[in-house]
């Protein structure tokens, strides 16, 4: 972890298709956040952001690394995989709009939800995609609580 | 109401957290889709589900909840009852199927997700 006066940034490393772990790192994240005395509204929309794209990842990309940044304003967690891509971004974050197969939905999730949950928890949420690539997603939650 | 409560009006068994039967409970929701938990739920719920991984004990510690209740006498597997330990997260089995179970806990006065918001 490396600290400074201008706050914190860590990078945690997601296996694609490791179920067993999925939730861990947003785990992980949660904890840091508390233990930073955050205020728990913010800490649970961040777990929540954190916890559908942890789950995205493990559900469809080879790889991913998720790097927690925080400054005095913000919580950015930014998200760079090695994935499929995704072919329309404005399709992908329509409600209900999913690609699951049957074993994503065994898991609880897959049903559309995912993106969507992430842009209602976050105060700013960029996604960007190149086919046969990967992804990038960058969620931001501000500290002053004006969401 | 509180959790032990909750377990005698379910005649639920107790899978672990016996020692976190006194918490009160406010509200619950049942679902078995963990994407609508996270949308939906707020923390404190007791959650009830039919979802055995452990992401149903991922979600529910993500949203801070109380409990977890499994319906239709199911149990959660080996990983999800070790992360439940880990996480000081209460869990019960109860035979009732998920109407059942839930119709009975907002019998005995304890409301949804919705009831909360203003």
């Amino acid at each position: 972890m490396m600290e400074s006066e201008y706050g914190l940034s860590e990078k945690f490393t997601i296996k694609g298709g490791d179920f067993s772990r999925a939730g861990a790192i947003s785990t992980k994240v949660k904890k840091i956040l508390q233990e930073l005395g955050i205020p728990p509204q913010i800490i649970t929309r961040t777990a929540i952001s954190s916890y559908e794209a942890e789950m995205n990842m493990v559900m469809y990309a080879k790889e991913a690394t998720l790097t927690l940044n925080l400054t005095p304003e913000a919580i950015h967690i930014k998200i760079n995989d090695k994935g499929p891509g995704i072919e329309d971004i404005s399709l992908a974050m329509k409600e209900g709009f999913s690609t699951a197969t049957p074993k994503m939905r065994e898991m609880g999730f897959g049903a559309g939800m995912g993106l969507p949950n992430i842009k209602k928890n976050a105060d700013k949420f960029e996604l960007s995609s190149v086919l046969g690539e990967g992804t990038t997603y960058n969620i931001y939650l501000y500290l002053d609580g004006n969401k | 109401m509180n959790l032990r409560e909750i377990k005698e009006v379910l005649q639920a068994e107790v899978l672990c957290g016996e020692n976190s039967l006194d918490v009160e409970i406010q509200f619950a929701g049942g679902s078995d889709l963990m994407s609508d938990v996270l949308a939906f739920g707020k923390p404190g719920i007791l959650l009830l589900t039919g979802l055995t991984n452990s992401q149903s004990v991922r979600t529910a510690s993500i949203i801070d909840a109380s409990g977890i209740v499994y319906v239709r006498g199911k149990k959660p597997d080996e990983d999800g009852k070790k992360l439940a330990k880990e996480m000081g997260i209460p869990l019960l089995s109860t035979q009732y199927m998920m109407f059942e179970a839930c119709g009975i806990l907002y019998n005995k006065g304890i409301p949804g997700v919705s009831k909360l918001r203003e």
